[in-house]
C-alpha cells in the first residue's frame, strides 16, 4: 500500500523548470533513495512534498489524502516529518528544546507526557549528553543528528532525509547509516536524498534517479547502478 | 523504532536563584504599592514613569526579541490607546479609569488590520512598515475634530478630579486631589507593570513561548515541526498592542491632555523603548527592567545638557550594540549564570548530571 504518493507534480521558477512530470509511489515500510548530480531538483522534491514549495502542476497524496494544497505545518501533523540538508536547528533553544518544540506542536502531545519521549530519542541519535546545550554550539555532525532526532520527536509516519550523511567523516557516517537502519527496521517509511552511495544503498530498496527535474530511473539499487543512462548522467561515467 | 525503557526523566524550570529572587520580587512589589504613604509626591511620578516606560519596554521586547517582529510604529498603540481613553471620557462620560481598557482594546482592533498589512512584510519592510502604519493613524487622528483635532484637548476638569478612588484616598487618608490622581494612576501603573511582566512570563513558560522561541530561531523549521508561525506571531502582536493601548492610555489620564504630535510621537514611544531594550538586553525580562533604571537615570542626570542628552543616549546604545549585543544583563547572565526568570526546560535524571547547563541561559 502506499503512503505517498505523486502524480505528474511539475514546478518552475519562471523559465527554470525544476521539477517535471515527477510520478512514483512510497510502499508503506519502504526506504527510498534519491540520487542525481547537484541541481537535479532533489531538494525541491522535498520541499514540495512537506508544501515548502507549492506545486505547479500535478497531484500530491499522503496517507490517501489530496495533500497538494495543505500547508507545510499541516502536513507535518498529518505524519510526514523531514530534515533539512543545511541544518536548521532552533539555535538559541536547547538540543532538548528543540524535540519538545517538535514533540509539542508536530505531535500535539503535552508538555509532561514528552520528556521520556525525547530523551530517548536523544539517547537512540547519541546527543543525550548535549541534552542541555544550546543547539546553536553544535558540531556539523551533532547538528546532522539534531535534525533526525527532531524529525523523529514528531512521531512521522514518513521520514524525508536530505543529505544527512554530506560532510560526515566515514565513521560518523558508519554511525548514523545504524541509526538509521533501526529507524528502517522499526517499520518506517523513508525517503533519503543522499551522494554518499554506499550509505544509501545500505538503508534503501529502490533508488530514484533525478537529472534536470525528471525522473529518468526508478527501481531496484543494482538495476539503477548499472544502468547505462544513470551510470551515463549520474555518474559521469562513458558506458 | 525500538527505544530504551529509561523513564527516570524529568523536566525543571526553576531554579534556587529564581525561587529566592520571587520571594525578593513580592516584597518589593508591596513596598512599591505601600510607596505613596511614605515618598514625596514627585518620587510617586517618577515612578510613574519608570513603571509606564517598563510597560511598553515589556511589550517591545516581546514583539523584537522573542517574536522577531522589529516594530518602529508602536506608538500608534500608545496613540490610538490614549485617544481612545479621552474619547471614553469626552464623548461618553466614562470614568478614566474605565476608559483606560477602552484604550487597551482600540489598540488591539487597531493592531488586526495592522497586522494585514505589515505581516506581508518582513525584517527592515516590516519595520518601516509599522512607522507608516503609525503615520496614517496620526494623520487621521489629526482630522478628529471633536477631541481636538491637530492641537488636542484636554480632560475636563470634573473628569480628573472625580476619577474612580480618589474619593476614597482623600476621606480614608487625606490626600489632595491632585496627589490622590497620582496615587491612582501609579497604583494602576504599577498592577499594569506586574501584570505585564506575569503575562509575558506566563506565555514564555509556556508551550506557546517555546514554538515563538523556534519561530524566531528559524520560522522554515518551525513550520516544518508543526509551528503556525503566522498564529503564534499574530497573537503576539495583538497582544502586545493591547498592553502597549493600556499603558497609552493610563499615561495620558495622568498627562490629561493629548495631541497627535504628542500621543504618536516616535521618539518618546518607540526610539527610547528600543534604547531602553537594547541597553538592558533584548530577549530577556530583566533586560527591560535594567535598562528603563539606567534610562531614568541618564535622562535626570543629562536633562540639563540640552542637545547633549540625545547625543550621549545614542552614542552609549551604539556602543552597548558593538561590545555587549545582548546588553547590561547579557553581560551580567553570562558572567555569573544567574537568571530571575528562568524559561530554559532542563533535562534531569538518567545518566545526566544535575548541573547541566545550557550556556548563558541554561
Amino acid at each position: 500500500m502506499a503512503v505517498l504518493a505523486l502524480d505528474n507534480v511539475s514546478k518552475s521558477f519562471g523559465a527554470l523548470r525544476v521539477s517535471q512530470h515527477i510520478t512514483f509511489e512510497l510502499l508503506e515500510g519502504e526506504a527510498l533513495g534519491v540520487i542525481g548530480p547537484n541541481g537535479a531538483g532533489k531538494s525541491t522534491l522535498f520541499n514540495l512534498i512537506t508544501g515548502n514549495i507549492d506545486v505547479d502542476d500535478g497531484q500530491i497524496e499522503f496517507l490517501g489524502r489530496n495533500v497538494t494544497r495543505v500547508p507545510p505545518m499541516e502536513r507535518c501533523l498529518s505524519g510526514l516529518g523531514r530534515t533539512f540538508q543545511i541544518p536548521q536547528p532552533f539555535e538559541k533553544l536547547t538540543v532538548f528544546e528543540n524535540l519538545i518544540v517538535a514533540g509539542a506542536f508536530g505531535n500535539r502531545l503535552p508538555e509532561s507526557e514528552l520528556a521520556d519521549q525525547c530523551a530517548d530519542i536523544l539517547v537512540e541519535t547519541g546527543l543525550i549528553a548535549k541534552a542541555n546545550e544550546l543547539a546553536g554550539r553544535l558540531s556539523l555532525l551533532e547538528r546532522k543528528r539534531l535534525e533526525l532526532a527532531r524529525a523523529m520527536a514528531t512521531q512521522p509516519k514518513v521520514l524525508l532525509l536530505d543529505e544527512i550523511a554530506g560532510g560526515l567523516t566515514e565513521g560518523e557516517c558508519h554511525a548514523l547509516v545504524a541509526t538509521i537502519q533501526k529507524i528502517h527496521t522499526s517499520g518506517m517509511s523513508i525517503i533519503w536524498i543522499e551522494h554518499v552511495l554506499h550509505a544509501l544503498t545500505s538503508v534503501a530498496e529502490r533508488l530514484l534517479v533525478l537529472d534536470f527535474g525528471k525522473v529518468i530511473g526508478i527501481g531496484e539499487p543494482d538495476a539503477i547502478m548499472n544502468s547505462k543512462e544513470v551510470r551515463e548522467i549520474y555518474l559521469g561515467l562513458e558506458v | 523504532m525500538t527505544m530504551p525503557a529509561q523513564t527516570d526523566w524529568s523536566v525543571e524550570t526553576k531554579t534556587r536563584t529564581s525561587t529566592l529572587f520571587l520571594g525578593v520580587a513580592v516584597v518589593v512589589v508591596i513596598v512599591a504599592a505601600f510607596a505613596p504613604f511614605y515618598a514625596s509626591r514627585s518620587l510617586i511620578q517618577d515612578l510613574f514613569f519608570i513603571l509606564t516606560m517598563l510597560v511598553l519596554a515589556q511589550g517591545w521586547n516581546l514583539l523584537a526579541g522573542y517574536a522577531g517582529l522589529v516594530s518602529v510604529g508602536q506608538q500608534a498603540f500608545v496613540g490610538i490607546g490614549a485617544y481612545a481613553m479621552f474619547s471614553g471620557v469626552i464623548l461618553l462620560e466614562l470614568d478614566p479609569v474605565v476608559s483606560i481598557l477602552l484604550g487597551g482594546i482600540a489598540a488591539a482592533l487597531l493592531a488586526i488590520p495592522a497586522a494585514f498589512f505589515t505581516f506581508r512584510l518582513q525584517g527592515a519592510y516590516f519595520a518601516i512598515g509599522t512607522w507608516v502604519v503609525a503615520e496614517i493613524v496620526r494623520l487621521l487622528v489629526a482630522q478628529w475634530k471633536m477631541l481636538g483635532g491637530g492641537t488636542g484637548t484636554s480632560l475636563p476638569r470634573s473628569a480628573s478630579r472625580e476619577m474612580f478612588g480618589i474619593e476614597f484616598l482623600k476621606d480614608t487618608f487625606g490626600f489632595k486631589t491632585s496627589a490622590a490622581a497620582d496615587v491612582v494612576t501609579y497604583w494602576l501603573a504599577l498592577a499594569l507593570a506586574v501584570a505585564t511582566i506575569g503575562v509575558v512570563y506566563w506565555l514564555l513558560r509556556s508551550r506557546q513561548g517555546l514554538g515563538l522561541a523556534a519561530v524566531r530561531d528559524n520560522q522554515n523549521a518551525a513550520r516544518s515541526v508543526g509551528v503556525d508561525a503566522q498564529r503564534i506571531k499574530a497573537i503576539v502582536y495583538l497582544s502586545t498592542a493591547f498592553i502597549t493601548g493600556l499603558a497609552g492610555a493610563l499615561i495620558y489620564v495622568q498627562k490629561a491632555r493629548i495631541s497627535p504630535d504628542a500621543a504618536f510621537s516616535v521618539l518618546d514611544w518607540t526610539a527610547y523603548v528600543i534604547f531602553i531594550v537594547v541597553i538592558g538586553g533584548i530577549g530577556t525580562i530583566e533586560g527591560p527592567i535594567i535598562g528603563v533604571l539606567v534610562f531614568f537615570a541618564l535622562q535626570n542626570t543629562l536633562s540639563g545638557y540640552g542637545s547633549w542628552y540625545l547625543l550621549v543616549l545614542g552614542l552609549l546604545g551604539i556602543l552597548i550594540m558593538l561590545f555587549a549585543p545582548r546588553g547590561l544583563w547579557g553581560l551580567f547572565t553570562d558572567r555569573t549564570g544567574i537568571e530571575l526568570f528562568p524559561i530554559r526546560r532542563r533535562l534531569t535524571g538518567g545518566p545526566l548530571k544535575k548541573s547541566s547547563k545550557g550556556g548563558p541561559h541554561g
